[in-house]
């Protein structure tokens, strides 16, 4: 029964570290200039977690084997502990844990203590039961009002946009595609509809829940490399699922959307088009 | 002092007639017992629910028969439709944490076996606790009955966030009067968790036999004391945002919803000013502490049976009662922990995920000490202990896990997967699951009067162990790649939509389906224990706490009217010189030296 225990705990032990070290199920590839940082510190953490994994299962695993009681009338270690022993491992994994905290502090505080740069490309991500709606300023780089009661699905317009009236929405580009340029630093406005949702594109390492009743700014910079991949196989080059990831009614595991990342100059022409089509 | 209190306790009568006796009795055995029955029940139902989902993941299409008799609106033609699967999600996560997890541990082994360890002849406030039992019970019904109305369960996950959960049936299926029998039952369910808890601390801390310090309680009682003192707190909470949600949805009122919603292609205009974040504040200050009374008592029960299987005291039993102590203050620190992408303040998120890595510390000193207990001892691999060490091995890998998701670039890529998932599964759905398996083995007999089959116990927990990592670990891979989580199906996103990703749901579920199966031989052990198993004698573990030294079953008043008088800490095995391996908490035994 021992060393029954012992060797399941050990092939658990031995097969979970090699799935995770082999990468077999793993991350996308990374296109956005924040990205590396995270995916670092996720590998700093899965090295640490991995160390400290190993040697409790099959310390856990050794102990239940070796000390199993083998009728030979041994007398066990009678202790009731050792508190040089308690004060060193405590800690040692207060430093560890909080030390390992520490070290991602600065990719956290680059994403959200700080904002977009001036000049950043502004546009606006509007999530709803169950899609996914996209706003550009347009030429006068202003996004016109939303009227909440003007809002009207039927007719496209999902951002309840009064174009005759408010000279700013005029201009305004509604999209049910996120395209963006490369290497230059995109600023999106998250707003809900009606209920919780949240953004999520794996492959920019991009991730922000909507709230109903705010509009949340989250920033990044999409790299070339992001061009020459995506979200899957039969996806063409620089397309990018955006899904959501907060429960938001039946409709939740079809809410999906497209980002794609074009040159520069292809995006001009894509929000031209884009435009034309008003 | 623990004299005068003892006295205090009403001395009843043995109880007589059926209903007195079985049903609404004041004895806390036998509100133990039915509060342990009432998890089986909830645990059994819950699993169903997650097969049905776990059928529904990899065959989204199929016709199951039957569920179209459950509900026709649900599965018309027996095909689940995506808001039924998330119904069922529903009603799975709020089964398994508030009628299993919530109850077995600590209302269920709590109540049995407290009052005993103290020396007690019973709870501080025997009708209060009758009064909770069937306060639980009748929230129970409540939540059941939303399978029977039309409209269904509601759909807004255990978590029931707002808007989603706070405006009424134009937000889906379900959120009609689903989602306020919902929150009539959570309310029922705090209230009667509320009146268990003051028991449990007062008889705690009054009704303790003469000798039985503090240092001196088992660890059993030392987690039963601090879980019951977060369900005093925390559980206020949660009673008070329901109340808040409940006014949301039926008096108008704006707690949670903020202006210029638009639901079913109305705009909402009779709601502003409010904000769901409140409620992801209210809820998870409720949500944090739970998921640590869960786990708490089955902490105990495992260093418990641990040294007494290894025949050791435990190791460092002032740490192991400081951690739990830690465990239990920290985690009213750490809430914000599920709010890091909410949209709250991310320096806030900063605070939250310091506090979490440090909760850490506390859990990683009781493994340590776990593993000290095991070093040097002669140890006895019954079912019990089985249970115990396979506690200690999944609570390391959930655990694990853990430590990725408080920090927040880290949770920014896992966060809403099915790494989250695969975490609170293993910490909750296993780990604490093994501390009830082990105290089911473990207390059966004392509870019973026989012995459970140790052949079946051990089937029952290899199949188990073996199972829980087949279905859970594979979670956290999945995670990685980006498997989003709630998701009634994954046809309709590319990345989801691939072998690599469906075969490995479709493993999940055949292990899933196999575990659920291998539960079935501990309910038969269970019940055919009850009835033909080998007759139990006082104390077949050769163990040391109070609850040994009594017959099995006990009495109606537990110790026979004797005050039971305490001499030894509770973990006395191999102690050099004495006459056994092992010193009663009661015994009189003095040896040398020691």
């Amino acid at each position: 029964m021992a060393l029954a225990f012992a060797l399941v705990v050990a092939l658990i032990t031995a097969v979970s570290v090699y799935i995770f070290a082999a990468h077999v199920w793993w991350f996308p590839v990374n296109i956005s200039t924040h990205g590396a940082a995270i995916d670092h510190q996720f590998n700093l953490t899965l090295l640490i977690c991995g160390i400290i994994f190993v040697l409790a299962q099959l310390g856990l695993a050794w102990f239940v084997f070796k000390y199993r009681d083998q009728g030979d009338g041994r007398k066990v270690i009678y202790s009731h502990g050792n508190n040089g022993l308690e004060a060193t491992w405590t800690t040692a994994a207060a430093i560890l844990f909080i030390g390992l905290n520490l070290m991602g502090y600065r990719i956290w505080a680059a994403m959200h203590f700080t904002g977009a740069a001036p000049g950043a490309l502004q546009i606006e991500a509007q999530g709803q039961q169950f899609a996914w709606y996209f706003r550009y300023p347009g030429p006068d780089g202003q996004f016109g009002p939303i009227h909440v009661d003007k809002v009207d699905d039927a007719t496209g317009n999902f951002f309840g946009l009064d174009r005759e009236n408010d000279a700013t929405a005029k201009d305004d580009i509604v999209t049910a595609t996120l395209g963006i340029p490369v290497n230059r630093e995109v600023e999106i406005f998250l707003r809900s509809k009606d209920v919780g949702h949240s953004f999520f594109v794996r492959e920019l390492r991009v991730h922000q829940d909507l709230l109903p009743g705010i509009e949340i700014p989250i920033h990044f910079t999409a790299t070339a490399d992001a061009l020459n991949h995506s979200s899957d196989p039969k996806l063409p080059n620089g397309t990018y699922e955006i899904v959501c990831t907060q429960l938001c009614g039946l409709g939740h595991y079809k809410m999906r959307a497209f980002l794609k990342v074009m040159t520069e100059q292809d995006y001009e022409k894509w929000l031209q088009q884009q435009a034309a089509a008003q | 002092m623990a004299d005068v209190h003892a006295e205090a306790v009403h001395h009843h009568t043995a109880p007589t007639g059926f209903i007195r006796k079985y049903i609404f009795s004041l004895d806390h055995k036998v509100i133990g017992k039915q509060y342990y029955f009432l998890a089986l029940a909830s645990v059994f139902v819950g699993i169903f629910l997650s097969i049905l989902m776990r059928w529904h993941l990899v065959w989204p299409d199929a016709h199951i028969p039957l569920l179209a008799l459950l509900s026709p609106n649900g599965a018309p033609g027996g095909v689940m439709t995506p808001e039924y699967y998330l119904s069922l999600m529903t009603l799975h996560g709020t089964l398994m944490v508030f009628f299993v997890l919530t109850t077995a541990p600590q209302s269920g082994f709590g109540n049995y076996v407290l009052p005993i360890q103290l020396g007690a002849e019973d709870m501080a406030f025997p009708t209060l606790n009758m009064l909770s039992f069937w306060t639980t019970f009748v929230g129970f019904v409540v939540l059941l009955a939303t399978f029977f109305i039309t409209d269904g369960p509601p759909i807004s996950g255990w978590t029931a966030y707002p808007p989603l959960s706070a405006v009424g049936s134009a937000s889906g299926p379900g959120e009609g009067m689903g989602q306020t029998l919902w929150i009539i039952s959570i309310a029922i369910f705090c209230i009667g968790s509320l009146l268990g808890s003051l028991n449990f601390i007062a008889t705690t801390l009054d009704l303790r036999a003469r000798g039985l310090t503090l240092t001196r309680m088992p660890l059993t009682l030392w987690a039963w004391l601090i879980t019951a003192v977060l369900m005093l707190l925390s559980f206020a909470v949660l009673l008070a945002a329901g109340v808040l949600l409940l006014l949301d949805r039926v008096a108008g009122t704006s707690f949670f919803i903020p202006a210029g919603l638009i639901l079913s292609d109305k705009v909402l205009s009779n709601h502003s000013g409010g904000s769901p974040l409140l409620w992801q504040h209210l809820f998870w200050f409720f949500g944090h502490p739970e998921v640590y009374i869960a786990i708490l008592p089955g902490m105990g029960v495992t260093s418990h049976i641990i040294s007494t299987f290894s025949r050791k005291p435990i190791f460092g039993y002032k740490a192991m009662v400081y951690a739990m102590m830690s465990i239990g203050f920290l985690g009213f620190m750490v809430w914000g922990h599920h709010m890091f992408l909410s949209g709250m303040s991310p320096y806030s998120g900063f605070a939250f995920s310091v506090m979490t890595m440090a909760i850490g510390v506390p859990s990683a000193i009781k493994t340590f000490n776990w593993l000290g207990t095991m070093w040097g001892g002669k140890l006895r691999l019954t079912t019990a202990m089985l249970f115990s060490i396979g506690f200690v091995s999944l609570f390391v890998s959930g655990g694990l896990s853990g430590l990725f998701l408080a920090q927040p670039p880290v949770d920014v890529q896992l966060h809403a997967t099915y790494f989250v998932v695969g975490h609170f599964h293993l910490v909750m759905g296993v780990a604490a699951i093994f501390g009830m398996f082990a105290g089911t083995f473990f207390w059966f007999p004392k509870m019973f009067g026989r012995m459970m089959n140790e052949t079946l116990g051990k089937i029952h927990f290899w199949l188990t162990f073996i199972g829980v990592y087949c279905i859970f670990m594979p979670m956290h891979f999945l995670g990685v790649a980006g498997n989003v989580r709630r998701y009634s199906r994954f046809t309709e996103v590319d990345f989801l939509n691939t072998p690599h990703i469906l075969d490995l749901h479709m493993f999940m579920s055949y292990a899933a389906f196999i575990t659920a199966g291998a539960q079935l031989i501990f309910l038969f052990n269970l019940f055919w224990s009850m009835f033909k198993g080998e007759k139990a004698p006082d104390n077949p573990w050769e163990a040391t706490s109070l609850e040994w030294t009594i017959p099995s079953p006990p009495p109606f008043d537990n110790f026979a009217g004797k005050h039971p008088v305490v001499y030894h800490g509770p973990y006395e095995f191999g102690v050099p010189g004495a006459a056994k391996d092992y010193i009663m908490q009661d015994s009189p035994e003095k040896v040398e030296g020691h």
